[in-house]
């Protein structure tokens, strides 16, 4: 991915967009905490030059201008004489004394504090200060100076001032090129998950989304998007096995059909003749529409277009009123079939698709199981979740076909001499699927023992009508 | 009995209206939605057999119009889409009955035969009898000859439909429809084991047989000749 679209990203946008907000938050919260310091400062110095002036007009009024005198000269020797400014003149401003050596001209008629250069000696050089000062007039016609240096608190400003410069030039560079960086990190994700569904369109089905193995929300849609797409491989594979299946298992009634009808038209029959004909005919055509039936059953289960028709089902009725249509079925066949229901098992149900499976799975326990034999069919409130089990007494399905005889048109028995269509457990397993239900096919020992199990139920609302 | 068939494949339909012509109904046919319903809104009709997918118009909106119409005429839906909740759809549209394609010609004629009946009695009906035998809906008995015949409740209930459509056919599909409320294709005999159960319940020992097998199509229960 090239630079230029990582800058184009939405999430360099919003990247830019928070850093923005970052940047005015932080100028703001700097400038107040400039505000605060320096003013801060400012009165300090205020304070200092207030209560120096106290002090001496004190000392003037207890001593005289001699104390003053003898103070003034203490303090320009003191340890702070190098930031204090004092000096005391005459009438005429000439001077008495203090550590400047002339009285400021711009504090000839002004009073209050002031704030202006003043040329100080430092060493052997004379320097301009800023100095804050206030002048006072003494009795007698003498006035008193005393001034501050403020070169510490300019100094101190510009080093506030640029310390928030560098901060917000750094912020802003970090947060670009973080915002970039992010950018080109997330965008190299999504690049890879939009190049593989290029490739899939293309044609290629194998294709799959990298997984980082980080565990992100990157990860869980690749994981998504790779499971839908083992899902459409799957179905896929599944279709062209049917298409395959059909071909072979509707190929050959139709050729039968053909073939009783040339042969008939051959053998020059007679009117009892031909009845039995096409009523052989009308019998394989009717067997054929079965089997189509059976497969759109399928189809609709696997589509779950019905998910919405799942109800909160009572098993244990719905499961007799099957069964109560196929005992005489398996009495007649010398099979006793018996119905037990553990608990009271509740499941999300189609009635209509669920009663069809529940009879896809007698018809076959009936169709394989000889007789004398027994046919039981449980329902069972688990704690794993509610249970329909169909065991039978007949052969069974040997643990290496289990998968194979779920799958569409599958027989076991390779002469396919027996009615049916090989349709009977797809239909169950593609309604299992759809009820989100596990089908477990197990030895009955003897005999085969069919299990469907379905989620338990989270709310425990009473049936809805 | 006037028959109007609406149905736009021209193979299908002609051989409905030959098959109808032939069990004594006179038909008419139209072969668009538009012409259809300009002839079942302008003639008396028994009944009307109608395709879902049409052009011009609608099955289903052609039986929504004319009930809005007032015209109570019993109706039969034919559609490839057989599920259920499509069933739903055509009857609540106002269909009597619904007939998913592919369907054999035996089962549309009994099916009809049960619509155009339904139209002719109103009262609700308490003792159905054929015969010499009679069923009472109340007390839930039903006796031959006077002879009490002991049935199971789904036997009473499997009689019950094959004596309210006395005289017709009746299909395995219409009878797990109508006593089981299933509508799929049962692999097996299902249906017919149960019919021949009922049947030594209510024949045997009897000369003459009520309940018929009609060949390809399924049963029907009348008096002997």
């Amino acid at each position: 991915m090239s630079p230029r679209n990582a800058l184009r990203t939405t999430t360099f946008r919003l990247a830019l967009a928070y850093l923005a907000i970052f940047v005015a938050s932080s100028a703001t919260l700097l400038g107040f905490i400039y505000w605060a310091t320096s003013g801060a400062i400012d009165r300090e110095s205020e304070q200092i030059i207030e209560a120096e002036l106290t002090g001496l007009r004190e000392q003037y009024r207890q001593w005289g201008i001699v104390g003053l005198v003898r103070v003034i000269e203490e303090r320009s020797k003191g340890d702070r004489a190098d930031e204090m400014r004092y000096i005391v003149v005459g009438p005429r401003f000439e001077r008495v004394t203090g550590n400047l050596s002339v009285w400021p001209p711009e504090l000839r008629d002004r009073r209050g504090l002031v704030e202006f250069p003043l040329s100080v000696r430092v060493g052997d050089r004379s320097e301009k200060r800023q100095t804050m000062a206030m002048a006072f007039d003494l009795p007698n016609g003498f006035r008193l100076l005393v001034g501050r240096d403020t070169k510490e608190r300019s100094e101190f400003r510009e080093r506030v001032i640029g310390a928030i410069a560098w901060s917000l030039a750094l912020t802003l560079a970090f947060g670009l090129m973080g915002g970039y960086w992010v950018s080109r990190h997330l965008m190299r994700r999504v690049d890879a998950i939009n190049r593989t569904s290029g490739e899939i369109r293309a044609g290629d089905l194998q294709q799959r989304v990298p997984v980082t193995g980080k565990g992100d929300e990157f990860d869980q849609l690749a994981l998504n998007l790779n499971a839908m797409l083992d899902q459409i491989e799957r179905l896929m594979g599944g279709m062209r096995q049917v298409t395959n299946n059909i071909a072979h298992d509707m190929r050959t009634p139709l050729n039968r059909l053909r073939a009783r009808l040339e042969v008939t038209l051959i053998e020059k029959p007679d009117e009892a003749r031909y009845r039995e004909a096409i009523q052989e005919t009308i019998d394989e055509a009717d067997r054929l529409i079965a089997t189509f039936n059976a497969m759109l059953s399928i189809a609709e289960a696997e589509s779950g277009s019905k998910a919405e028709s799942l109800a909160r089902t009572e098993l244990a009725p719905l499961v007799d009123h099957v069964a109560e249509l196929y005992e005489p079925l398996a009495e007649e066949k010398g099979l006793t079939l018996t119905v037990a229901h553990a608990g009271v098992a509740v499941a999300r149900a189609d009635r209509h698709l669920m009663s069809q499976a529940v009879a896809n799975l007698l018809d076959n326990a009936i169709k394989y199981a000889p007789a004398p034999g027994a046919i039981t069919v449980r329902t069972a409130d688990t704690p794993l979740g509610a249970e329909i089990t169909v065991t039978d007494t007949g052969p069974g399905i040997p643990p290496e076909s289990r998968e194979a005889v779920l799958a569409r048109f599958v027989r076991l028995e390779q002469s396919r001499s027996t009615p049916g269509n090989g349709l009977g457990l797809s239909l169950v397993q593609a309604v299992a699927k759809m009820h989100g239900a596990e089908l477990t096919l197990a030895d009955n020992a003897p005999g085969l023992a069919v299990t469907l199990r379905f989620p338990p139920i989270r709310d425990a609302r009473p049936p809805a009508k | 009995m006037k028959i109007l068939v609406i149905e736009d494949d021209r193979e299908a339909a002609a051989y409905l209206v030959k098959g109808l012509e032939e069990s004594g109904y006179v038909v008419d046919h139209a072969a668009t939605g538009t012409d259809g319903m300009f002839l079942a809104s302008s003639q008396p009709y028994d009944a009307l057999v109608v395709d879902r997918m049409l052009p011009g118009m609608d099955g289903l909106t052609i039986v929504e119009t004319l009930r809005r119409q007032g015209r109570t005429m019993p109706v039969l839906i034919l559609s490839a889409m057989g599920e259920v909740d499509d069933r739903v759809m055509g009857l609540k549209a106002g269909g009597d009955d619904y007939l998913a394609k592919p369907y054999a010609f035996a089962e549309l004629l009994a099916r009809l035969e049960a619509v155009l009946r339904r139209g002719q009695s109103g009262q609700p009906t308490t003792r159905l009898i054929v015969g010499d035998l009679e069923m009472d809906l109340l007390s839930r008995t039903v006796k031959r000859r006077g002879q009490v015949i002991d049935l199971l409740p789904r036997e009473f209930r499997l009689l019950e439909c094959l004596m309210r459509h006395a005289g017709q056919v009746v299909t395995r599909t219409m009878l797990l429809e109508k006593v089981w409320d299933y509508h799929f294709d049962p692999q097996t005999n299902v249906i017919d084991v149960h019919v021949s159960r009922l049947r030594q319940k209510i024949d045997r020992g009897f000369d003459k047989p009520l309940l018929n097998t009609v060949r390809g199509a399924g049963y029907c229960l009348r008096e002997p000749a």
